[in-house]
């Protein structure tokens, strides 16, 4: 029997004069995307059971503007970090949490110039942040000894340098972290960045989701986990192209302290 | 007649000076053609950047046979350049061997620079099977065909020859030596061209003396030429690769800069107080060109990007694209700016100062949009640069001018941009719906 997710809105603190300790931003895919959405569940059962204080903006949320900004419409970009500014400022929003590595690069590095200055985090930083300050606690029963690597989502790693909160939370589980060829500063790309989610590749003689699959493979890993919605979609299709999705799970990291939290 | 040979030596080595001088003021020039960018900030990190990456060569032993080769080549030119000092002072004085009178401290000078051309000499012949034998991957991709193979195993040569030279000139000298002939001060140790020496044993002392002063002229006026070869070739890199990671990118990778001629239209647009329907001003400046198509639409920065690269190949090698067979190389994105920025310089130089438009740009006739549009802007070859050079930002400045500029997306994009305007979202969903996941099970 799952418990119903507590969700609170912005709308509905601020109305209470409350302010949450943090704002859930919740972005596109972890709204729309049925993959993504099951990452977003995962995420905000650990924040229920572990009493955060938090809220998302729901019908308020819009695009970054990530996508817009790496096809080179500048325009756009602004036009929605601009808007989303004025609701975030109207909130007196101080600290963002996101499970979108791109949706954190954006809010954190590219919203202070156009005036939104937030404290963001990774929701790997703030699950690992939890687990420090003893607010949640990890049985790794389910995933002990399970060979797990983590794939560094570029905006996450190279892009930011976090490299370790997600690591530190799978060692956590008691599982055996084994790292793919290409890892942290010189991780392969899932083939999602720079808007390429949104369309078809350029011809050539192999698509990048299945290169960085054939990494993942190669070290014989039982979880790929993922901090990252867009990574994850693409290295969900690359396994099911190997035909290995029987015996290799794609995970992101809230569903894997999830599952081992039985929430 | 007596100061024939000084003045030779001075009129060649001030010609190859000036010669050397004029073509960096060029180089200066056409680097300045870029946009002005502050790089006033931080001046502490940038200098520790300096020290670590250029210097210290820390982004060298990333790859570390490579590395390490190349840390003994760097050294080698750095280190045996003292002794160009004291052939300078010689050349110009009539003087042999001027620091002589450092005793044991100059034996350890030329002892340690002949190891370390010895070492040279081998790093050099390994750098050259890598390059023509074992046929690595990254130095064997569609842009180094033609010049750019040949410039690299030029390079090659010329280290090689300057070596041997070097090594001939002491081995002649320390036979000499042995020989007590006159000028020939006892000075120096020999740990390397001792072993040559032999091979004089059986000459005459005038042929030990011709061989000694051809090396030495040959290798002084090699240097001088190699030095003027650089601006010809990718191999600036010597002497860039220090201002280049000085002004390199301090900002997180991911952080693109926010283009300000957007924000003041966004500004404009957002403010309730515009009046929508005022007469534009006729005296407001034209408004700037949205992102690049040619190389003055750039930054100097990475026009010194451009000059810097020495094409080694380790972004495309590193690049997700290329790995996967796009037309997409890092490294020609680099080499297409410089190539483009030359030819703007030549047109500048054969029109009395002034560019000429010639119908050409780098977007289109160096860099197509099939090669812009493959990057996953994951930074990878941004991070794999041991020089701190920045291909990305010139991919993005350029989809930016196709996207602002020209409207000339990928129908995929377009979609997808389309969504965002519409629904806030890359998808067609409507923004109501964001929290239907809340309720669903």
């Amino acid at each position: 029997m799952e418990n119903e997710l507590k969700v609170p809105t912005m709308a509905e603190l601020f109305a209470a004069g409350q302010q949450p300790e943090v704002l859930f931003w919740v972005g596109c895919a972890g709204s729309f995307d049925d993959r993504a959405k099951k990452i977003t569940k995962a995420f905000v059962k650990i924040l229920n059971k572990a009493n955060v204080s938090f809220a998302v903006l729901g019908t308020e949320e819009s695009c970054t503007g990530d996508p817009a900004k790496r096809a080179g419409n500048e325009f756009l970009f602004q036009m929605q970090a601009v808007t989303n500014i004025e609701v975030l400022n109207a909130y007196e929003v101080k600290k963002v949490v996101t499970a979108c590595p791109h949706c954190f690069n954006t809010l954190k590095n590219e919203y202070p110039g156009l005036g939104g200055n937030y404290e963001v985090v990774h929701h790997t930083q703030f699950l690992k942040q939890l687990l420090d300050d003893g607010r949640i606690s990890m049985e790794g029963g389910q995933f002990k000894g399970k060979r797990i690597t983590f794939h560094d989502p570029c905006y996450l790693g190279r892009a930011n340098n976090v490299y370790e909160a997600p690591r530190d939370l799978i060692r956590k589980l008691d599982a055996e972290l084994v790292e793919m060829k290409n890892c942290k500063k010189r991780g392969l790309c899932c083939g999602a960045g720079g808007a390429q989610m949104f369309k078809e590749p350029e011809k050539g003689s192999k698509d990048i989701n299945i290169e960085r699959t054939e990494q993942a493979l190669d070290i014989k890993p039982e979880i790929i986990a993922a901090g990252c919605p867009f990574c994850n979609t693409m290295l969900t299709d690359g396994v099911k192209n190997k035909e290995k999705e029987s015996s290799v799970a794609v995970m992101d990291i809230a569903e894997l302290i999830a599952s081992a939290e039985d929430l | 007649m007596e100061y024939i040979s000084n003045i030779i030596f001075a009129i060649i080595l001030f010609a190859g000076i000036g010669f050397f001088a004029k073509n960096i003021k060029k180089l200066s020039r056409n680097i300045k053609l870029g946009k002005a960018v502050d790089t006033s900030d931080n001046k502490p990190q940038r200098w520790n950047n300096m020290f670590r990456i250029a210097l210290g060569q820390t982004k060298m032993v990333v790859r570390p046979i490579p590395g390490i080769l190349h840390i003994i080549v760097y050294l080698g030119f750095i280190i045996i350049n003292i002794e160009v000092l004291e052939i300078i002072i010689d050349g110009l004085l009539g003087s042999h061997r001027i620091f002589a009178f450092l005793g044991r401290f100059y034996s350890f000078l030329i002892g340690s620079f002949e190891i370390l051309a010895l070492l040279v000499i081998v790093a050099v012949v390994v750098f050259w099977i890598r390059r023509n034998l074992i046929k690595l991957k990254r130095f064997l991709n569609p842009e180094m065909k033609g010049w750019p193979k040949k410039d690299g195993n030029l390079i090659l040569y010329i280290e090689l020859v300057l070596m041997i030279l070097f090594l001939t000139m002491n081995a002649a000298d320390y036979q000499l030596q042995q020989m007590n002939v006159a000028h020939y001060t006892k000075a120096g140790a020999f740990p390397i061209s001792q072993f040559i020496a032999p091979l004089f044993q059986d000459m005459s002392t005038s042929s030990i003396i011709l061989i000694e002063r051809s090396a030495w002229w040959l290798h002084i006026v090699g240097i001088l030429m190699f030095l003027n070869y650089l601006y010809y070739s990718k191999h600036l890199h010597i002497l860039l690769a220090f201002p280049n990671t000085y002004f390199g990118r301090l900002k997180p990778k991911g952080q693109f800069e926010n283009l300000e001629a957007v924000t003041k239209e966004v500004k404009l647009m957002m403010d309730p107080s515009a009046d929508p329907f005022a007469a534009p001003d006729e005296h407001a400046p034209v408004p700037e060109k949205f992102g690049a198509s040619d190389v003055m639409d750039l930054k100097w920065v990475q026009l010194l990007n451009a000059y810097t690269c020495t094409e080694c190949g380790r972004c495309t090698s590193e690049c997700p694209a290329n790995q996967t067979g796009k037309k997409l190389s890092p490294r020609k994105i680099m080499m297409d700016t410089r190539d483009r920025l030359e030819e703007v310089g030549k047109n500048i130089d054969a029109n009395k100062g002034e560019f000429v438009a010639d119908g050409k740009q780098l977007l289109g006739d160096y860099i197509t949009h099939e090669e812009l549009w493959a990057c996953t802007s994951c930074n990878a070859c941004v991070e794999a640069c041991p020089v701190s050079i920045d291909p990305l930002s010139i991919i993005m400045d350029m989809r930016q001018y196709l996207v602002m500029e020209q409207s000339a997306a990928p129908s995929d994009l377009n979609n997808m941009m389309g969504n965002i305007e519409n629904n806030g979202a890359p998808w067609p969903f409507n923004q109501m719906d964001r929290l239907n996941w809340s309720k669903e099970s």
